[in-house]
């Protein structure tokens, strides 16, 4: 890092602990016993000078400078295996570690790669630099058209919110084209916000900047607010963990729905869509803000054993010991700060571990995933056959025509 | 106390196409993202870091651009104690002789030790602001600025040159400088601090009067590189194509 953290007076370490209490169930950081399950757990709490539980020792110690002078927290991925993990339910993903990082943050104490996606974030409303006006390119040559809310002033029974790199990303995108060919053959009444629709902003709240989030969000809620529609549904887990947990606290509220959800839903509808395309191994990699921090475990299994000849193997860590593929919590614009701390890819033992079972297919259900899993395959040894796939790519797939 | 003047300006977002406006000698201003000037949003940097170093005060003055607001507000929260902005018609474009006078004009009621701006702006038709400002106010310019530090009635300069050559040389003050990086990246204040100075600080306004861009250039055509009938594209297989590309390399006689 390149400077210490302000310093701060006696006071602010308590006020600093107080804060944590606002969060649900915050209080509960009261009752930490010490029992380093949280540092053991944390993919990367061996090379953190503070992981979780440490922090909270120096705390009680009423030190807090050298905590907030180091530079741990941004090896945190926000991934909620410590918050799993803790017998006495201390929120540490949510409360301590996004507290500490929003203080860092606020000192100044920002690594340059996330910088420019914060500041992306805030002047495009994507943390990929791209033109905002772009937003809904990834559609622009379909047929039937999909319908932007703005144009088509109608009341639809679902918003799609696309998302970040569902929108942008050349990989991510060919994900979005699957879930609409699903949405087109289902007859689904649907619309996206296009241009209108901005970044969910939950990676960079969960990665200290709470203000660009709650300006993202209210930029957001706004743009529903001008249209009408049943409910939201999204590919990305942190949109979903954004809209259904934290914009309803800013007066946001409106029903959500992963799409793995909301197509677990019509299983009888797609069933008779999907045919066989042979035998295939495929291993399901539970995104830690569907799985996690949001319980939704089985809708995605229930979709990929619908699939014809799909045999669905799990990888010794799966549902609620899930590893995270390292893009949550900031760590999708800190991997070059990451790498030189870890020489290590959170992606690479996550592939490791899908080689392992023999599955021919990694499915994801995260737009984060494709593009980090591939590029892991190609470090991983053995790893040069694995397909990196959505689950609705798995199902458009699958789909007769 | 040394006081450091920044004037920053706004130049198109290069994350949009630009378009040429109807009048075909300008850029379509109606879509036009405007942003900082990367080097202005050095040279802000450059003096906050003296001021942190050697103490002073920093003042950015702006012309009033939309979305200047922002930028002073983000400025202010980085560390800067004054926030100024020249009101008058800088809407539809302006050259950089009308810019440096505007700026010359109010220098004078600034009083500044030293005047930071960036070596250039990607919009810079006639010339680049600091020169022309350093010769309104008759002072000494240097260009291609990469670090900067005060010492008596004087600045110390890293100035680079092409092929990785860096002189360093003294400067009297006041003098205008041409930033070309500061020490380290701009930094990054949190929304919640920008938010926050714009309830706590407010800009300054300074009448720019008219404006006078006598001196710059007259733009007669703008338009987009326009492809020349040069290149022949080979047609048909791998192989097709290797074999002809082989019988053209014999008649150039480059084999």
């Amino acid at each position: 890092m390149a400077a210490n953290a302000v310093p701060h007076s006696p006071s602010f370490t308590n006020t600093f602990y107080e804060s944590l209490f606002d969060v649900a169930d915050g209080e509960n950081i009261k009752s930490c016993l010490q029992c380093a399950n949280c540092s053991g757990v944390c993919p990367f709490g061996f090379l953190m000078d503070f992981p979780p539980g440490r922090m909270i020792a120096w705390m009680r110690a009423g030190i807090l400078d050298e905590v907030l002078g180091s530079d741990s927290v941004w090896m945190c991925v926000s991934c909620y295996a410590c918050t799993e993990v803790c017998p006495k339910k201390i929120p540490l993903t949510p409360g301590l570690m996004t507290r500490a990082k929003e203080e860092v943050l606020l000192a100044g104490n920002v690594p340059t790669e996330l910088q420019s996606a914060l500041e992306f974030s805030q002047r495009y409303g994507n943390p990929l630099g791209e033109s905002p006006r772009k937003r809904a390119d990834w559609a622009a040559d379909l047929r039937p058209e999909v319908p932007i809310m703005r144009k088509a002033r109608r009341p639809v029974d679902v918003l799609w919110f696309v998302g970040d790199y569902p929108s942008y990303h050349p990989r991510v995108r060919q994900t979005t084209r699957a879930l609409y060919k699903i949405l087109t053959a289902l007859g689904i009444d649907y619309g996206i916000l296009g241009p209108d629709e901005n970044s969910d902003g939950d990676t960079q709240r969960l990665a200290g900047e709470r203000g660009l989030f709650e300006v993202l969000a209210e930029k957001n809620g706004k743009a529903f607010s001008c249209y009408e529609f049943k409910e939201i549904i999204t590919t990305d887990p942190h949109a979903y963990n954004a809209l259904k947990n934290e914009y309803p606290k800013l007066g946001i509220e409106y029903p959500v729905k992963h799409h793995t959800e909301f197509l677990a839903e019509r299983l009888d509808e797609l069933k008779p869509r999907l045919k066989g395309n042979g035998e295939l191994k495929v291993t399901y990699h539970d995104p830690c803000y569907l799985g996690r921090a949001n319980k939704v475990y089985d809708p995605p299994r229930a979709l990929l054993e619908a699939i014809p000849g799909l045999e669905l193997m799990e990888m010794p860590h799966n549902r609620t010991t899930s590893l995270c593929c390292g893009g949550g919590g900031g760590g999708m614009w800190l991997d070059g700060f990451q790498w030189e701390k870890a020489h290590v890819r959170l992606s690479e033992w996550r592939v490791r571990e899908a080689v392992n079972t023999g599955a021919d297919v990694l499915a994801v259900a995260c737009p984060y995933e494709p593009p980090r899993f591939e590029d892991a395959a190609k470090m991983v040894s053995g790893a040069g056959n694995l397909v990196v796939k959505d689950i609705v790519e798995l199902l458009a797939d699958a789909m007769e025509e | 106390m040394t006081h450091i003047l920044v004037p920053v300006k706004l130049v198109p977002d290069l994350v949009e196409e630009l378009q040429i406006a109807g009048s075909g000698n300008a850029l379509d201003m109606t879509w036009l993202r405007l942003i900082i000037s990367e080097f202005d949003d050095h040279a802000i940097e450059q003096a906050i870091i003296l001021k942190e170093r050697s103490g002073g005060e920093v003042t950015v003055i702006a012309p009033d651009q939309e979305g200047m607001d922002d930028v002073l507000f983000t400025a202010a929260a980085k560390g800067a104690d004054r926030i100024t902005k020249l009101s008058g018609d800088f809407g539809e474009g302006f050259n950089n002789h009308a810019l440096a006078r505007a700026f010359a004009s109010a220098v004078e009621g600034l009083a500044p030790d030293l005047i930071l701006t960036g070596v250039q702006g990607n919009n810079d038709l006639d010339g680049s602001v600091g020169p022309c400002l350093a010769e309104y106010l008759g002072m000494a310019y240097v260009g291609y600025v990469a670090g900067v530090s005060l010492e008596g009635g004087k600045a110390v300069i890293k100035k680079e040159y092409p092929g990785g050559l860096i002189a360093e040389m003294e400067v009297a003050l006041p003098a205008v400088l041409g930033i070309q990086a500061a020490e380290q990246p701009p930094r990054y204040v949190a929304v919640s601090k920008v938010r926050q100075m714009m309830k706590e600080t407010s800009i300054v306004e300074i009448d720019a009067g008219d404006l006078d861009p006598s001196g710059g250039l007259d733009v007669s055509r703008m338009y987009l590189p326009e492809a020349a009938e040069r290149a022949e594209m080979l047609q048909g297989n791998e192989k097709e194509v290797a074999a002809r590309l082989v019988e053209i390399f014999k008649e150039i006689g480059v084999i």
